[in-house]
């Protein structure tokens, strides 16, 4: 934010603007920016997990659409879903249903203001960076919830009831998993949180210790699950609940839901790559030519990560998946916690 | 458990909340649902997550097969049978065939009948291929689908090079078979593919869905169907062997050639949990499918010489008047045809017992007391094709 300030002021025309007005102008603009970014993920993890989705079961995936590996197909799809008709089911609750997606849209778009990507570019350089974030995407079960209430369909109320379930309880050990680091650095900046693991591979924070190695798959699969991901898809279950929540959503309300979707799984794999995976800095120290791209190429080969394990296991029922959270991972993650504080006390780290 | 039992300790039964009645869900599963396999309605009574009551309800595909049968004569009925599993046609047209021979006394040429057991053995293999990998969509699994359609692929290849179809080959007639087998090399090409087939791709699949934990914890001990209930409620094939019941149609009331050959009846024998669960189910296709294999083998290793049609396929075949059962093992379980001919032009009356429609019957009794995951389970598990069921 300061930097765009800074960066707005040497413009021509924006020199003699009051500070009020530079700060409402840059807001204006990291918020586009946001949006933009976020949408445009949307259209190419859509293409990805196509592709990666072919890959994995022997066949192409798209191939037709923009010739060069079917490379325009979400963009055609973006289009015919603008063109849809926005249908309304008879017997909803008009105001939930209209607001529902745009509450889950939020919940996602928010989030996003506290990643770092590069030093000192931030769109909030917050001091509860780590804490907003969850915070903020704690919004998208709210919406969630809404959706399948208001849309008066059984099937819908099932996908959101089993959604909220484990939405909320998923978040448990997604944020336990993030202690340990906190511990590390001390401080929930996430700017702070990735200065501390300069110097290489070694330092990230994935490597520094066994218990914080762990962590980090505690992270990774709850993040599956935050994210309403195979195998956690409980919300959608396309073979159960028909599909879930937005089973009666259309047109660009459903793409809200899906822009959402693709957002948040970019979303936590960009928050274990600042957490665990070094953020911008490289694996090997000294070739931090490009912070910004090294972090979003490590951000694309996360979600990589996630689709594969989409695309290879079957899907767990929902009581097993209550018993994996609050009997398996919340209790590892504790104890990783523990661990790596005693770790930490043994090394010297702290006093 | 009985639906009385969980009444007792259940939700919808007790006011929690004083002054708000609860009561239990009615839920609609079907005609157009993607887990039910086609146009099967099941009503659900639910109290959240648990089932209280299932009712399959039919219909949704009924085209009056057996009254067509009434007028159209025997050799034009093959085409409805191919209607009826339309996911293994061969062994439809071999249940029927062998009905309407019995009742004419006619002897079968014996290259014709190894190629009738050939072409079924392969329609069991790719109707079997389909079951795994629609249970390991139900299961949320979705690239086994994707395996196991490409090796259809070849099947459906394999039959269309014999009969000129790919789904509806209409290829056996009373009598015998219409095409004899083609001169490019078609017997070394299934030999090829039931090599791959045993060697590699069933490996393929035990790796990736049969002993993935997920998916033996979401199979294991869910729909137990105990040998009792099985027998009682009538089911056949693959469901019967699941619950332990060595019964196989092809062995114990031998019809055709299948006498000859040397092959097992897998059952299912409980490794993951109890005997009779989606599991047990599951594996039994899976080694079915070897079985089959090794059957073709056979059959095409002893190919006979000689005619594949005993009656002129031209001519209207006659049928003396009469009545004839005959049962035959087809992909989903017994699959049985009561003639009775006047000895008119077509059958007076034609009944088919299909194994689908009394193997769905049991989602009555064993899906109380699931959770609306594990109905998928077991729904998936029976493998039902709709177009036999309702017919």
């Amino acid at each position: 934010m300061d930097i765009l300030t800074a960066l707005l002021q040497g413009l021509p025309g924006f020199g003699g603007m009051s500070d009020q007005g530079l700060f409402i102008t840059g807001a204006a603009v990291m918020a586009t920016l946001m949006f933009t970014v976020m949408a445009l993920c949307a259209i190419v993890f859509t293409w990805m997990e196509r592709k990666v989705a072919g890959f994995i079961q022997s066949r192409y995936g798209p191939m037709r659409t923009g010739r060069w590996h079917g490379w325009a197909q979400a963009v055609a799809d973006m289009l015919k879903i603008l063109g849809k008709e926005d249908i309304i089911p008879a017997e909803a609750d008009k105001g939930l249903f209209v607001f529902a997606p745009l509450v889950v849209l939020l919940g996602s778009l928010l989030a996003w203001v506290a990643v770092p990507w590069a030093p000192g570019f931030v769109a909030a350089d917050l001091d509860l960076g780590l804490f907003f974030i969850f915070a903020a995407s704690s919004m998208v079960v709210i919406g969630i919830l809404m959706a399948g209430w208001a849309s008066n369909n059984k099937w819908a109320l099932y996908g959101a009831a089993r959604g909220a379930a484990q939405m909320v309880s998923y978040e448990i050990p997604l944020a336990l998993a993030t202690i340990p680091v906190i511990m590390h650095v001390g401080s929930l900046n996430t700017q702070d949180i990735v200065i501390a693991q300069q110097g290489g591979i070694w330092h990230w924070f994935i490597l520094r210790d066994p218990f914080l190695f762990v962590a980090f798959w505690m992270y990774f699969i709850a993040s599956i699950a935050e994210t309403n991901r195979g195998p956690f898809d409980m919300p959608e279950t396309e073979s159960e609940l028909v599909a879930g929540y937005h089973t009666e959503y259309t047109g660009m309300r459903f793409a809200f839901f899906f822009l959402a979707e693709y957002a948040n799984l970019f979303l936590v794999s960009l928050i274990a790559v600042f957490v665990f995976l070094g953020g911008w800095w490289s694996p090997i120290p000294g070739l931090d030519f490009a912070p910004a791209l090294t972090f979003v190429i490590k951000g694309i080969l996360m979600v990589f990560l996630n689709m594969w394990v989409r695309w290879t296991l079957p899907r767990v029922r929902v009581d097993q998946l209550m018993y994996l959270c609050w009997k398996v991972m919340i209790p590892v993650t504790l104890l990783c916690i523990v661990g790596s504080g005693i770790l930490m006390i043994t090394s010297g780290a702290v006093g | 458990m009985s639906t009385g039992e969980l009444k007792k300790g259940g939700w919808a039964d007790q006011d929690h909340v004083p002054g708000i009645k609860s009561e239990l869900l009615e839920l609609n599963m079907g005609p157009q649902h993607p887990a039910t396999h086609g146009v099967l309605r099941l009503l659900l009574k639910t109290d959240g997550e648990i089932v209280y009551q299932v009712t399959p309800v039919l219909g949704y595909l009924h085209r009056c097969a057996e009254k067509i049968a009434e007028g159209v004569n025997y050799k034009q009925w093959v085409v409805y049978t191919d209607r009826f599993d339309y996911l293994a046609p061969m062994c439809c047209n071999h249940a029927y065939v062998t009905a309407v021979e019995k009742l004419m006394e006619v002897e079968v040429p014996r290259r014709a009948e190894h190629l009738r057991v050939v072409t079924a053995e392969l329609s069991r293999i790719a109707s079997h291929l389909i079951a795994l990998a629609t249970f390991g969509l139900d299961m949320g699994a979705w690239t086994p689908l994707l395996y196991c359609f490409r090796e259809r692929e070849e099947i459906l290849n394999l039959l269309e090079r014999i009969s000129g179809g790919r789904m509806l080959y209409n290829y056996m007639v009373p009598g015998g078979v219409r095409y004899d087998v083609p001169n490019d090399g078609w017997v070394e090409s299934v030999l090829e593919f039931i090599t791959m087939l045993e060697n590699k791709k069933i490996k393929d699949y035990n790796d990736l869905l049969t002993y993935n934990k997920i998916f033996i914890e979401r199979t294991a001990d869910v729909g137990v169907i105990d040998e009792a209930t099985a027998k009682a409620y009538g089911c056949t094939g693959p469901v019967l062997r699941g619950s332990g019941v060595k019964f196989d149609c092809r062995r114990d009331d031998s019809y055709s050639i299948y006498d000859k050959f040397d092959f097992e009846i897998p059952v299912g024998m409980g490794e993951q949990g109890t005997v009779g669960d989606c599991w047990d189910r599951y594996i039994v296709r899976v080694r079915e499918i070897e079985q089959s294999c090794r059957i073709i083998r056979q059959a095409l290793e002893s190919l006979p010489d000689g005619s594949v049609q005993a009656i002129d396929l031209i001519k209207p075949v006659k049928v003396p008047v009469g009545a004839a059962y005959s049962r035959t093992e087809s992909a989903k379980g017994e699959l049985g045809h009561y003639i009775i001919s006047d000895g008119g032009q077509t059958a007076f009356r034609n009944k088919v017992r299909s194994p689908s429609f009394c193997n769905l019957q049991v989602v009555e009794k064993v899906g109380v007391g699931q959770m609306v995951s594990d109905l998928v389970a077991l729904v998936g598990s029976l493998d039902i094709v709709l177009g036999e069921i309702d017919r």
